[in-house]
């Protein structure tokens, strides 16, 4: 009974986690080094330390992109401009400063942290004030967003040489792990110990299935809305730190273009409703690290460049139609056909009773569901 | 004349403008007002019509791919993959016209075959297979872009001497035009590219004002459910919509290659966004049901008008895009507040009784 419970909560993960595993599978077919990690100068190198170092931006990016669909119902498509202009503010601000010291890193980070609450308010407000829809609210932003950047800028891409900023682009001497999966994974933590105490998950659930039932039970649906484009904010700045730090020198034409792109859909692999609702945080961080790996396993599996676009539509197509709801159904009605024969032969058998108690109130509540 | 049946659904009462209207009345509105003020500011050059007509010249492809996107967004939904669809277009018809068994008809055929392809393909996934339409039309995005990129990667300029003809080819109205500072009269020159504009915009306004289809439409995007209860086929509907936005903008591809004459991987690239802002500008809602196509080339217009006014300015390149931005922000601004009043009752669009608009004709019968 217990197991069943598990199983019925960690439903909406199968698919994402049975991609991972076809992914793991493909790679373990084409060598079977894969999960191979060498040292090189104190610091973990391989396969699987390279997808968690390459998606470290997506992740973050991703659990805001799966607060704001589930409140609003709606996506945020400037996330990777909005990340341009804060990493363009702290960029600034590091190389204004007279000493780098960690202090002034911190320094800027915060202060790129608010250039991002901020931007969070401009969407949020068009959002939940004036009822726009999210995809247009944040059309503005992306249209003119990355001339914003650049005017920060004031020259092209300023390069970030000092020691710090590159020891948080790769690794700190002495710890194993690169420095951008250790933030990563210390940004989930705090995520998932915001989502724990606060009830901000129940809230933007609520708001998201039905705003005006929402109100009537006494939640702002403004409020939760505006909220999550301030977190959504929060995430492009330290997404944004990330990959400027990680590419040593800020190019405002060209980072994290078109990353809006994998985090809808790493929110679409991860089982979540692109119309809002109920959301999986730890689906969403699946199917990011998901993403990142198709990436890399059309590189080993030496895929033309030019034709890696295509390959990874075709494979999109597939995982949607296989997670479609239609297909869904019509797998579900063989199972539970299977499931009845199987019944009718186990009756002829006489070993009815056991079997009909196990597997009958499973499939009733399957045809609840 | 009858705009106010646009809506299936009735508003409340039949004296006040629907809000596909009122939506197309304020995109065209700020138009004029555009225009106008560009008049003001530069008589020299937006005086000419030259200039006019150039905008529908160098733009035919995005007004027609606009189009399309109406109609889909019309419905509920969202196609993305639009840009990538014209370009892959583009790359294709030039690889066979530089072939040697091309030709142009054969050139026409394989652009409306390529644009009706990614327009059943989706169509399907996403009417009968219900899956949701950004992810969908994302991996078209990707797919069209990864077979033009697959295709062909240099640029290839398109030398067959017909479709050479055909790219140069212009109608001259001779009765319109400009002296230059010689005072040499030069004629006003269209694109065949206006004409299959012109054509599309009336064929596909009268199809969605009109037609069973088209009212389907409007019904399925304001709301399915009711939509589906009055007995219409909400499937088939979405599914036609979509494989009409392929089709478009397999044309939008063709009228592309026939006004640059060249296919290139950069061709089409970023105008998925431009026609979504395109569309929102003309008055179509995200949310579907409401918009005009008429508003489709308005909003078109109007977004490059600002550019144009941006550049004739000599304002930094930089500012264009923010300006831009901050302008689209204002129509948002404005189409949410009108709305939102529209909703508390506030303002109903009380024209006085000496406006005789055509289209306001039936409500004062009416009352």
């Amino acid at each position: 009974m217990n197991m069943q419970k598990v199983m019925t909560r960690m439903s909406h993960l199968v698919l994402p986690i049975s991609v991972l595993l076809l992914l793991i599978i493909i790679n373990l077919i084409k060598g079977a080094d894969y999960f191979s990690i060498t040292v090189v100068k104190g610091a973990l190198y391989g396969n699987i330390p390279n997808i968690l170092f390459g998606a470290s931006e997506l992740v973050i990016l991703t659990i805001g992109m799966t607060l704001v669909t589930a409140a609003s119902q709606g996506q945020d498509i400037s996330i990777g401009v909005s990340a341009t202009i804060t990493s363009a503010i702290f960029v600034l601000f590091v190389i204004n400063a007279a000493e780098v010291t960690l202090v002034t890193i911190i320094a800027g980070f915060l202060i790129s942290c608010v250039a991002g609450l901020l931007i969070g308010a401009f969407n949020g407000i068009l959002v939940s004030i004036f009822k726009v829809q999210p995809m247009v609210a944040t059309l503005i932003l992306f249209t003119g967003g990355r001339s914003i950047a650049f005017m920060i800028d004031g020259k092209l891409s300023p390069i970030l040489a000092n020691d710090i900023s590159n020891q948080i682009g790769t690794v700190i001497p002495g710890v194993p792990i690169q420095t951008p999966i250790i933030l990563t994974v210390v940004f989930i933590i705090i995520t998932a110990w915001v989502l724990k105490t606060t009830n901000l998950r129940l809230y933007a659930q609520s708001v998201g299935i039905n705003p005006s039932a929402a109100r009537l039970n006494g939640i702002n649906p403004k409020k939760i809305i505006f909220l999550t484009f301030l977190i959504m904010g929060v995430c492009t700045a330290v997404a944004g730190f990330i990959a400027v730090n990680k590419a040593g020198r800020h190019d405002s034409v060209n980072l994290l273009k078109l990353i809006m792109m994998d985090a809808i859909l790493a929110v679409a692999i991860g089982g979540n409703s692109l119309s809002g609702g109920k959301f999986s945080i730890t689906g969403s961080i699946i199917g990011a690290y998901t993403i990142e790996m198709l990436n890399r396993t059309l590189l080993r599996l030496e895929v033309e460049p030019e034709a890696i676009k295509a390959f990874k539509a075709v494979f999109i197509i597939i995982l949607m139609v296989v997670s479609s709801p239609v297909v869904r159904d019509f797998t579900r009605k063989i199972m539970d056909r299977v499931r009845t024969l199987g019944l009718i032969d186990g009756v002829l058998k006489r070993h009815a009773p056991e079997t009909a108690a196990v597997s009958s109130p499973g499939s009733i509540k399957r045809k609840e569901e | 004349m009858d705009l106010s049946k646009t809506d299936v659904l009735p508003t409340r009462s039949k004296a006040r403008l629907s809000n596909s209207n009122l939506l197309f009345l304020i995109a065209a509105v700020i138009f004029i007002v555009m225009y106008v003020f560009a008049v003001i500011s530069f008589p020299g050059s937006f005086m000419q019509f030259q200039t006019f007509v150039d905008f529908f010249n160098l733009n035919a492809p995005l007004i027609i791919m606009t189009l399309g996107l109406c109609i889909v967004m019309i419905g509920g939904g969202i196609d993305i993959s639009v840009g990538s669809v014209c370009g892959l277009v583009t790359m294709a018809c030039a690889v066979l016209l530089e072939s040697h068994i091309g030709n142009v008809w054969g050139a026409i055929l394989l652009a409306l075959g390529i644009g009706i392809a990614f327009g059943l393909l989706q169509g399907y996934l996403i009417a009968y297979l219900e899956i949701q339409p950004f992810i969908i039309t994302l991996a078209g995005l990707f797919l069209a872009n990864g077979l033009l990129t697959m295709l062909h990667k240099d640029p290839i300029n398109v030398t067959r001497p017909d479709f050479v003809a055909l790219r140069d080819f212009d109608i001259v109205i001779p009765f319109l035009g400009t002296k230059n500072r010689l005072g040499v009269f030069i004629p006003c020159e269209i694109k065949p590219g206006v004409i299959v504009v012109v054509v599309l915009i009336v064929l596909l306004a009268a199809l969605m004002k009109w037609s069973r289809f088209g009212r389907n439409v409007y019904a399925v995007g304001g709301n399915s459910q009711s939509a589906m209860m009055l007995g219409i086929n909400v499937k088939r509907t979405i599914f036609f919509s979509y494989v009409l936005c392929g089709l478009t903008a397999g044309i939008a591809g063709f009228v592309f290659i026939m006004t640059t004459g060249a296919g290139n991987i950069g061709n089409a690239a970023g105008f998925e966004m431009k026609a979504i802002a395109s569309a929102i500008i003309g008055g179509t809602l995200l949310n579907g049901g409401v918009g005009n196509l008429l508003g489709a080339p308005i909003g078109t217009l109007t977004l490059l008008i600002i550019n144009e006014l941006i550049r004739a300015a000599g304002v930094q390149s930089n500012f264009q895009a923010i300006i831009s931005g901050l302008l689209l922000y204002l129509f948002i601004v404005l189409q949410s507040v009108v709305m939102s009043l529209r909703d508390r009752k506030k303002i109903s669009l009380a024209l006085p009784p000496w406006v005789k608009l055509p289209w306001f004709r039936n409500k004062e019968q009416s009352v």
